[in-house]
């Protein structure tokens, strides 16, 4: 089998908080994995550390084959990150914020112009395409903050609670536009939002504290539960750790 | 050249702000206009036109330290900083591609600012162009200032230091409107000690081609910016390798 990204012992410190405790952690190649956890579970930490963005304490991890501790620049060749926030640049347009990041990843005119229309292809931002970011709704910046993570064609896709804040219509037409991109891409995503992972992960990471307390299919989470909805699972496994 | 890239976005930024283009550019132009209309109306030599005009390019240069100050910020705060960072984006290329594009539109609105100030009976002369070259030591100087005070603030906060307090600064205590020994005192001491009545000496020798002395404010000048140039740079590069 092989594996987009292996984590050994990875953690993060912050003075006498462990954001992230001994993580070991193997996500298969094309698989969509998200990471559940209440706030302060590290989860986003974990994507940080992943995405070199920030450095770990300890342990370390293979992202595509590269370590993220010494080969961090080859690890940021084949990924793409879409951060909590929108992280647009809100005074150029659509179009202008996918040429920016084309240009940021040395891909050239003639490519980039492609890149570009196919990119607001699949994500439908052909209309909005001459529109400042910053005017969009949440949900077309969701999109275009997507589009932007794409533009590299990245191996590996990191997306931080991607439909945090949307409205019920923008998160189900973000769901459908992350159901796309799966098997082409490996996605690792955190959310808060049980349905969300059960909707579209093949499997899920449960955190608590800094650590990972189970790993399996929404299946396999609600079986070891006894439990029937995701969510009765999620609080379960939460309220079995604190005892 | 990533840094062009980013440059690039930087500049479009800044320009397609409407209020960026009013503190920028109408600001200064409104304060020649008005206090070159009033010296026609009295009969002491208070704001002379050939006195005033480098002064006031000095003082529209302290709005640089806003423009790129706000950018910053909010540039991390969106995250958008942080997507960028896990790009082959490396910490020179931010550096300089939040720095260079401010030094154009620096010079930019310093020449605007003498070309306004000649129907109020400036004189062409090569002074003009001596001056603008003083401007860009001026503008680096308020430019490092912006990015340091980006790179430790929030954007309200910015808006408060940069935006209100580094202005009125700059205004109050550079001898643009009034001569500062006749006040004398703790305001002509804090003066001297601080850059912009240094500025605004050299501005005025550089102009009238009466450089004798200007040593001096050139020297203070330069030890300001070349400190906090440095500082900037070690602020932005920590906030980087905090993230």
């Amino acid at each position: 089998m092989n594996y987009a990204i292996t984590t050994r012992g990875l953690t993060k410190k912050y003075k006498d908080l462990t954001a992230v405790d001994n993580l070991d952690l193997e996500i298969i190649e094309g698989e969509l994995f998200a990471l559940l956890g209440v706030n302060g579970a590290g989860k986003t930490t974990t994507i940080k550390m992943l995405s070199t963005l920030t450095r770990p304490s300890g342990g370390d991890a293979m992202v595509s084959g590269e370590s993220i501790i010494t080969s961090p620049l080859l690890v940021k060749e084949r990924i793409g990150v879409s951060p909590q926030e929108t992280a647009v640049a809100p005074s150029l347009s659509v179009r202008e914020n996918l040429s920016f990041m084309c240009k940021v990843h040395g891909i050239k005119k003639d490519k980039a112009e492609m890149k570009i229309e196919e990119l607001s292809k699949a994500l439908d931002l052909e209309s909005v395409m001459d529109r400042k970011a910053g005017k969009l709704s949440g949900g077309w910046q969701r999109r275009l903050s997507i589009a932007m993570a794409l533009v590299s064609e990245p191996k590996i896709l990191f997306l931080d609670e991607p439909t945090l804040g949307l409205d019920v219509i923008a998160r189900s037409e973000l769901w459908s536009l992350i159901e796309s991109l799966k098997g082409k891409t490996t996605i690792l995503l955190t959310t808060h939002y049980m349905e969300e992972a059960e909707a579209l992960s093949d499997r899920i990471g449960v955190m608590k504290s800094g650590k990972l307390l189970f790993i399996g299919s929404a299946e396999e989470m609600k079986a070891k539960t006894g439990t029937e909805r995701i969510e009765d699972a999620f609080i379960a496994m939460i309220k079995e750790a604190k005892q | 050249m990533k840094c062009m890239v980013l440059s690039s976005r930087t500049a479009k930024e800044i320009l397609r702000d409407p209020i960026n283009l009013f503190f920028g550019l109408g600001f200064p132009l409104v304060l020649i206009f008005l206090l070159s209309t009033i010296q026609k109306n009295i009969p002491v030599s208070l704001f002379e036109v050939h006195k005033l005009t480098p002064g006031i390019t000095v003082f529209g240069l302290s709005f640089m330290s806003l423009f790129a100050s706000v950018i910053v910020s909010k540039d991390r705060e969106s995250s958008l900083l942080s997507r960028l960072y896990t790009t082959p984006l490396r910490s020179m290329d931010f550096i300089l591609g939040y720095m260079l594009p401010l030094i154009p539109i620096s010079i930019l609105q310093s020449l605007i600012c003498y070309i306004a100030a000649l129907p109020f009976g400036l004189k062409l002369s090569l002074g003009v162009v001596w001056a603008l070259g003083g401007n860009i030591l001026v503008s680096l100087f308020f430019i490092s200032l912006g990015v340091l005070c980006g790179s430790v603030m929030t954007s309200k906060q910015v808006g408060g230091i940069c935006g209100a307090l580094l202005t009125n600064l700059s205004a109050w205590l550079s001898g643009i409107w009034f001569d500062i020994s006749l006040v004398g005192g703790a305001l002509k001491k804090a003066a001297d000690v601080l850059p912009f009545i240094h500025a605004v000496e050299m501005e005025k020798a550089l102009f009238s081609g009466n450089t004798d002395g200007i040593g001096v404010h050139v020297l203070i000048l330069s030890l300001y910016t070349l400190g906090i140039t440095i500082l900037a740079v070690f602020m932005f590069l920590r906030q980087m390798n905090n993230k």
